[in-house]
């Protein structure tokens, strides 16, 4: 692992430069944009299954994002965030874990989530507002999306101090992106990890937006070193490729898992899309960064590296197919997602028996009745 | 039957939570080797040792955000915020994911959360010290409020709040954590029932928390001039316990409610709603609220006034009478 770009904690250097704004260090990057291995990748051990079970990952997680778009278009999903352009980032990291490691995402990493075994369907679920959690996150170890930015950093953070507790060696990694990096509880998270060696990685995709607010205005010091500030072990990584993701990721994990305590990895990537449906990005950033971004495209850089290394067409192919399946019965099962009814909530808020509840549901079907009864 | 203080109770209380379940742990700052600013958990770091007795970094959104986390792995968290005024760097955690997580879930996740909060004022504090902020929790669903304002609640009210699968914020009276009294081996009710502390025919004068005191001294002046007062202690503001509630204002027609907090929006707009929506053939006057003044907190020095105090409540319950 010598090959990784770790950002090792600060030594107590006394020189005036020491003190001065330090600039961002080169991410680690194994792949680059054309296909070919760099020096640092000639380096990394290479798992060709890994390789292509990874380009299956974000080639499926792509079409969905594809299909999700198109149906909130058609007015069958309220909201819809796109993943394009990030899907190295969550899949190199997702597959660099055991399945037992928790994750706690933020709420855009629905490529993250299909390689835990959730459907596109129960990720499609929130955003036709049918349910606030859309899947089983004990089974998955896939927690729910949190909205609130940054807030799920200090659950993941206060789950990681139990896990650390109860001796287990699973670990914790949750993601979050730059914006919410201003939030006041991912720098409290960092700290509490710091302070806590508690076993978690704080995965940061930077994808350069937070809706229309560029990173610039975002913040000054660069993430990964604000994290070796907060005494964590820090990793900046190219996130649109997902060898190097991975390999850096499963460096992280594993110093974590050995009770190496906290680590942040800044992956850098780009949001193709804009934040949600509901902006257009060509409002606030110029098209020609959006170009220089898809030359760099995560899903292009694998497919060029996998055909040099002999992969034929007859994969490709069936991949292609598998992602027409899954966006036409994506389709489908959207459309049949049950609807909530108001009626089954009042027993969903509290664990114990409460009155208010008890009585607010009562008057609620008394009123369903008189309804009836005027019918 | 043992004597003890309320802050002693809240202790012993703890301790038996922590004895009973190995799964209950205490987060908060200062609460370790100092027992915290007030001494309520003086001793248990040293019992239960620092894994379970959690001196945190000075963040109250950590606080409450990594209790979330590690109900989520099983435990049973109890938080200490140091005083009411520092909950709100806390509040998201509080209200949208501590109280909103099961539902969100489904009703599948439970949140076995205490939140702890030193509250009121008439210690002569400084500014952010003296609050009494339970409306801004007993408006979010999803959470449980409740107050204790005897020895003998404090020290099983405590472990009824450790004991909830729901998240419950846990508001301490602080002036009368020195006020000692009698409490006995079991409880005689439970989390949100309310305790009538003092029969009477003539009116009837609901309090919570610090204000019972104040109650009961002033229907005791109220005696002596011949009014027959009931007094009652609603222990819970959320959920409120409407039966007992409603069965008093019933039973003498005149309802005076008092608390520390802003009289706008506070706990007695709800009591006065709930038992002019229930009572009212059976109400003889409009229900009167004795609450502080809509200021910020003042100045120590002017707290006697600001406070509702015995004459106020006095006041109000001869307009009340008199109606």
């Amino acid at each position: 692992m010598t090959a990784l770009r770790s950002v090792p904690v600060a030594s107590p250097e006394r020189s005036v430069q020491a003190l001065l704004p330090r600039a961002a260090a080169i991410p680690t990057q194994y792949l680059s944009p054309d296909g070919n291995l760099t020096e640092q990748g000639r380096g990394a051990p290479i798992d060709d299954a890994l390789m292509t079970t990874m380009f299956r990952d974000m080639y499926l997680g792509r079409r969905l994002d594809q299909q999700a778009l198109n149906l909130q278009r058609q007015g069958e999903l309220g909201l819809w965030l796109m993943s394009l352009g990030q899907e190295a980032s969550q899949v190199g990291s997702i597959r660099a874990l055991r399945d037992t490691d928790y994750v706690f995402p933020s709420y855009r990493e629905h490529v993250a989530g299909l390689c835990r075994g959730l459907t596109p369907t129960q990720l499609l679920s929130q955003w036709r507002g049918v349910v606030h959690a859309g899947w089983d996150w004990e089974a998955t170890r896939f927690h729910f999306y949190s909205l609130v930015l940054g807030s799920q950093t200090l659950h993941a953070t206060g789950y990681a101090i139990g896990l650390k507790h109860d001796g287990v060696d699973d670990v914790v990694l949750t993601y979050v992106g730059d914006g919410a990096t201003s939030q006041g509880d991912v720098n409290e998270a960092l700290n509490w990890a710091a302070v806590n060696d508690a076993p978690i990685v704080f995965f940061c995709q930077n994808n350069n937006w937070a809706i229309s607010t560029p990173n610039r205005a975002q913040y000054r010091g660069a993430l990964h070193r604000r994290a070796t500030g907060f005494g964590l072990r820090s990793y900046i990584v190219d996130g649109n490729d997902a060898l190097a993701v991975h390999d850096v990721t499963q460096a992280a994990v594993s110093h974590a898992r050995n009770g190496g305590g906290p680590v942040f990895i800044e992956a850098d990537t780009y949001r193709m899309a804009g934040h949600s449906t509901s902006d257009d990005p060509r409002r606030y950033r110029e098209d020609a960064e959006t170009e220089v971004w898809k030359a760099r495209d995560p899903i292009t850089r694998l497919e060029l590296y996998l055909r040099a290394s002999g992969v034929d067409d007859d994969y490709f192919s069936e991949v292609r197919a598998e992602g027409d399946d899954l966006a036409e019965s994506v389709r489908k099962a959207c459309l049949q997602l049950e609807e909530p009814v108001l009626t089954d909530l009042f027993s969903k808020v509290y664990a114990e028996q409460h009155p208010v509840m008890d009585l607010q549901h009562a008057e609620h079907l008394r009123f369903l009745s008189t309804l009836e009864a005027a019918q | 039957m043992t004597q003890m203080t309320m802050g002693k109770a809240l202790n012993e209380g703890l301790r038996a939570a922590m004895q009973a379940d190995d799964k209950v742990v205490v987060l908060g700052e200062d609460i370790g080797a100092l027992g915290g600013v007030f001494r309520i958990t003086e001793g248990l770091q040293d019992q239960f040792g620092p894994q379970r007795v959690v001196d945190t970094p000075l963040a109250e959104s950590g606080i409450v955000g990594t209790a979330i986390g590690l109900a989520m792995r099983g435990y049973r968290p109890v938080c200490e915020i140091q005083f009411d005024g520092f909950v709100y760097p806390g509040f998201d955690q509080i209200v949208s994911q501590l109280a909103k997580m099961r539902a969100r879930s489904g009703g599948r996740l439970a949140m076995p959360v205490v939140i702890r909060i030193p509250c009121g004022g008439g210690i002569g504090a400084v500014e952010h010290h003296s609050e009494s902020n339970e409306a801004y929790f007993a408006h979010t669903a999803g959470l449980r409020v409740v107050s204790c304002a005897t020895p003998e609640d404090a020290f099983h009210m405590i472990q009824q709040a450790v004991l909830s699968d729901d998240p419950v914020v846990f508001f301490e009276p602080k002036r009368r954590y020195w006020d000692k009294g009698d409490v006995a081996d079991t409880p005689s009710l439970d989390l949100h029932s309310a305790r009538v502390v003092r029969a009477g025919a003539d009116v009837t004068l609901v309090a919570h928390g610090p204000s019972v005191k104040v109650a009961e001294q002033a229907a005791s002046f109220a005696a002596s001039d011949g009014v027959d007062v009931q007094v009652v202690d609603l222990r819970s503001v959320s959920p409120l316990d409407t039966t007992t509630l409603h069965a008093c204002a019933r039973s003498t027609g005149r309802v005076v409610v008092v608390h520390e907090a802003s009289t706008f929006l506070g706990i007695g707009a709800e009591v006065a709603a709930s038992v002019t929506e229930h009572c009212f053939r059976d109400l003889q006057a409009p229900v009167l609220r004795v609450g502080a003044y809509d200021l910020p907190y003042p100045p120590s020095k002017a707290e006697d006034d600001f406070l509702p105090g015995v004459d106020r409540v006095l006041d109000a319950l001869e307009r009340s009478l008199s109606y």
